[in-house]
């Protein structure tokens, strides 16, 4: 019997290395940290960096046929998380090249980074394999505390530690949202565990219904969907804007997996019930994304808004409720990720007089003074946009095609205006950097920001370009394999 | 056949092109001498290329064989396609296009702000062009289609006039608004139909895929593109304003080829796959192509601005494009073909014409020219001609592409070819006014004093555009001839179902 329980964990550790693995390494970091201090920062980010390629290396291994149940069903290890993990961790890492030489250059190398960063991606892990609403709420607990410090790091800065009460404060309520929604359902269907509830779901009867409402607000609160996004523009703004790359890209992906996830399993059967919320969601971040994003003039201001606005996107391709849904959903959030953390290394590099600068004006004449870094800034903004043949034109398209496969062209075309008010944003940014005299240059920024710009705008195009048959298969396999 | 993907090969040229310079602006950083000067021979001769290889494909093409040649498919993903081939109205634009690219390097040779920007953006722009032209998968037509937005959109916003920024501006979104609305029609088509190949989706169509109450939505859908692209009345108003502010070179290029994919976005996607809708909305479109016609060109008379002029008259002179596509008869979108071909040549030509003085005024005001004739003759010569063109004096291509589609519209709706016939008298007033104020009278700018005729780099630029026009007005058979084939495959699926 002991025997039998030993085996069976030390099988259940194997499915879970890429969480081990990190969970490992913030635990000794925390302890060398604390003995040599923050000399030892940049060494940690670097270790930091290749343990999340590793756990990512990992994850992408573990994408098995059917779903793996493990720890007494408390996660599923399958396609769709060992997709998600993959991505997650690949941006997080690329988070940790920005900040490299953000902090490097601001003599503010600490030892803490790497490792909240690294807490964040095991609780972002935990989320994308939740298979309970335990293991839900703990793995996006765990990621949102990294996150509220992460938010509050640079300590002596006012924006920044309004930025992580404001987060913490709001977020606090969004969990407590989440699990009340997540105590009714356990009242109403008797069990935590998703496959449960999945088979009770269809006579829980309006407390269910109730209780999926709150969940959903809590994770629309988390993925910053309006209208529960007025946390957003702030925290980007007064977050460090490494921390800012960070929350814009791979949360964003682990609170989308998450939705799919508590959809599509658990509450599959109430498919009609919960679309109205998810259509109402995505047309509202649609709207209010594009609108509202207008009137910005600090560039980390318009990237929330710009996030929002593609938030809408993702959430409309799971309204569809379909396989398709899903993996569109994964295709528009691994091509919005290089384009976001892009966009964020152009926005690193913009430091003037040894200040770091952040308005839109500062970017005037770019493509006078550094040519390069306007041409990466002009195809990562033209992508966002959505012009072809760039990545992020594919990343619509594929969600276009799941929610018109689903009938949902009212969406579809309030998205596809939405698009077009987006773009003239876009377009003021490129603008600004190829029309408009020239301020002074900025300071060449460090090796790996340039790296990080150069890398993503590769992805952007061409690689995703020419390989979009390819991510395609893989999510479409991803989604298949794990919604059954 | 042979096994070589020429097509691939002609389209993607100029792009490998724009990597060349973009290789050299990295390893010389732009800094020596000349740098600029080899940018420009490198375009020069990367654009002659593409025009060699493009006569290369002509001679594997079939004239006479209905249908997409030189068919290249391979499988992209999400059940994409990189699938391309072309028919004859295609090849037609294909050649139209890389025959005016050469012209328009050369028209760009006194470019001085960032020149291998510059440069790159006007390749990537050719093969973009090519690209949507030779698509036959719509998804793959679209990315060609909307992709050739962001090269225009800096081209104009960067070495335009001096509204540039609005002008840029309000080309993009225009544009833009036409083609997602589109790009939802295409995506609703393709999930329909499950396939995104052109001649599938056109087989799909004809043997009654889409219900007609459809049809009417997706034609609309595709009529926000096209409509706004070609650009038809009330739609128009990004043209005049993107053609003033826009470089020389930019401006040919718009008149002289992106307009056209708005025509053959119709003869393409509207016509074959819509036939019901079409039928249903031809008096619309008649109406809207009567009035482009007769208003643009009252507009046109009333303008200060030489680049704005032409611009209007590019609008009037798409009216007969439509109208004549619309009509349905085979002598109405023969000559709404041809009249695309010869349009490029004489507003390309045009638009030229006005470089060549503002390169040396550096003012495009109708006011702040006249007697031209007396220092610059064999310019002036070559106006006339072109005038005489956009007029549509027998003899010049233009005579040929309005006769026929009036002719082909006759039949249809006399008062519509009634209206259009006043457009072709209003044409003259506005042209023989502008070529009175501009080349006669006294030379009474004193700036002008010393104005020099064209140089070796114009005439090379000109003479082409000469031949090509005349050869098109004297024989305009060859064009005819070769988009029969096409044409008559087009109609064959919209007679049927037009009820005719």
């Amino acid at each position: 019997m002991e025997a039998e329980l030993v085996s069976r964990l030390a099988n259940d550790l194997v499915w879970i290395r890429p969480e081990l693995l990190l969970a490992g390494f913030a635990l000794a970091a925390t302890l060398v940290g604390a003995w040599l201090g923050d000399r030892v920062g940049g060494l940690l980010a670097g270790l930091c960096a290749v343990g999340l390629v590793i756990a990512a290396f990992f994850a992408w291994q573990m994408r098995p046929a059917e779903p793996q149940l493990v720890f007494g069903g408390a996660l599923s290890i399958d396609g769709f998380s060992g997709y998600a993990k993959a991505v997650i961790a690949l941006a997080a890492a690329a988070t940790l090249l920005l900040g490299a030489d953000h902090f490097a250059r601001r003599n503010e190398r600490r030892f803490e980074f790497p490792i909240l960063i690294a807490l964040s991606a095991v609780g972002m892990f935990v989320m994308v394999s939740a298979n309970d609403l335990i293991t839900l709420y703990v793995g996006l607990e765990l990621q949102s505390l990294a996150a509220y410090v992460l938010a509050a790091f640079r300590r002596d800065d006012a924006r920044s530690s309004e930025a992580g009460l404001k987060y913490f404060v709001l977020g606090a309520l969004a969990s407590g949202l989440l699990l009340y929604g997540a105590s009714l359902i356990y009242g109403f269907t008797g069990s935590v565990r998703f496959d449960v509830i999945a088979a009770s779901v269809a006579d829980g009867g309006l407390g269910v219904m109730f209780g999926l409402v709150f969940l959903i607000c809590g994770l629309a609160f988390k993925m910053s969907a309006a209208p529960f996004h007025m946390w957003t523009p702030d925290v980007y703004e007064g977050a460090p804007t490494p921390v800012t790359a960070f929350f814009a890209a791979a949360p964003k992906l682990a609170a989308v997996a998450l939705l799919a996830r508590v959809l599509y399993g658990p509450f599959a059967d109430l498919e009609d019930q919960w679309r109205q919320v998810i259509m109402a969601l995505a047309g509202i971040s649609l709207l209010v994304g594009a609108f509202i994003a207008l009137a910005q003039t600090n560039i980390k201001r318009l990237m929330a808004y710009s996030s929002i606005h593609n938030m809408g996107f993702a959430l409309m391709a799971l309204a569809a409720g379909t396989e398709k849904g899903a993996s569109a959903a994964l295709i528009y959030m691994t091509i919005y990720l290089p384009t976001t953390i892009g966009a964020f290394a152009g926005i690193l590099a913009m430091r003037r007089d040894c200040k770091d600068v952040e308005t839109i004006e500062d970017l005037s004449g770019l493509a006078q003074r550094k040519p390069w870094l306007a041409m990466l800034l002009t195809v990562i903004f033209f992508s966002v946009a959505g012009i072809p043949p760039l990545a992020g034109f594919f990343g619509k398209l594929v969600t276009f095609q799941a929610a018109l496969d689903a009938g949902l062209w009212p969406l579809a075309v309030v998205a596809a205006l939405a698009t077009v008010i987006s773009a003239a944003y876009y377009l003021n940014i490129i603008k600004v950097m190829w029309v408009n005299p020239p301020a002074p240059a900025f300071q060449s920024s460090g090796p790996t920001i340039a790296m990080t710009a150069g890398l993503a705008t590769l992805l952007i195009f061409p690689v995703l370009v020419v390989g979009f048959g390819w991510v395609e298969q893989a999510a479409l396999l991803a989604a298949t394999s794990s919604f059954p | 056949m042979s096994g070589v993907p020429i097509l691939s090969l002609m389209t993607f040229l100029p792009a490998a092109g724009a990597l060349l310079i973009l290789a050299a602006r990295w390893s010389s950083s732009g800094q020596h001498a000349g740098h600029d000067t080899g940018v420009k021979w490198i375009a020069f001769i990367v654009t002659l290329a593409t025009l060699a290889l493009n006569l290369v494909a002509l001679t594997q093409f079939d004239a006479s064989q209905p249908g997409f040649q030189l068919v290249e498919r391979v499988a992209w993903g999400a059940g994409l396609e990189y699938h391309m081939g072309v028919d004859q109205m295609a090849m037609a634009l294909l050649l139209l296009t890389n025959f005016l690219m050469p012209l328009c390097i050369l028209a760009s040779w006194n470019i001085e702000k960032q020149v291998s920007a510059y440069m790159m953006l006007f390749l990537a722009l050719h093969t973009l062009m090519q690209g949507v032209f030779g698509a036959m998968d719509i998804v793959l037509f679209y990315v060609f289609f909307e992709a050739g937005l962001i090269p225009m959109f800096i081209l104009i916003g960067v070495w335009g006039g001096k509204n540039r920024v609005y002008a840029a501006f309000k080309f993009f979104l225009y544009t833009l608004i036409g083609s997602v609305l589109m790009l939802v029609a295409l995506i609703f088509m393709a999930i329909m139909a499950k396939t995104t190949s052109i001649p599938e989706l056109t087989a799909f169509a004809q043997q009654g895929g889409f219900a007609k109450d459809l049809q009417i939505w997706l034609w609309l859908a595709f009529f926000a593109s096209f409509a706004v692209k070609m650009p038809m009345w009330p739609v128009h108003t990004w043209l005049p304003d993107a053609h003033v502010e826009a470089p020389t070179a930019g401006s040919v290029i718009l008149a002289g080829v992106l307009l056209k994919m708005g025509g053959y976005g119709f003869l393409r996607f509207s016509l074959p796959m819509f036939p019901d809708a079409s039928a249903f909305f031809t008096p619309l479109v008649f109406v809207m192509s009567v009035v482009a016609i007769i208003y643009a060109s009252l507009v046109a008379f009333r303008q200060t601005d030489i680049k704005k002029l032409i611009a209007y008259s590019s609008v009037a002179h798409m009216g007969f494009v439509t109208m004549g596509i619309f009509a349905g008869t085979e002598q109405g979108v023969q000559g709404a073909i041809f009249q695309m071909l010869s349009h490029g040549i004489i507003s390309g030509a045009l638009f030229l014409i006005v470089g060549v003085i503002y390169d040396r005024m550096h003012t495009r005001e109708i006011a702040a020219y006249g007697g031209l004739v007396h220092r610059m003759p064999v310019y002036a010569a070559i106006f006339l001609l072109f005038t005489m063109g956009n007029v549509g004096l027998p003899g010049t291509s233009g005579f040929v592409g309005e006769i026929l589609t009036m002719a082909g519209t006759f039949p249809v709706n006399a008062w519509v070819t009634a209206g259009a016939a006043t457009g072709v008298i209003l044409s003259a007033v506005y042209a023989l006014t502008l070529y009175r104020k501009v080349a006669f009278g006294k030379l009474e700018n004193p700036a002008l004093a010393t104005i020099t005729d064209i140089n070796a780099r114009e005439w090379v630029m000109f003479v082409p555009l000469v031949i090509g026009t005349l050869v098109l007005g004297f024989a305009p058979m060859i064009a005819l001839d070769f988009t029969k084939a096409s044409t008559q495959a087009i109609l064959a699926g919209y007679d049927v179902f037009a009820g005719r």
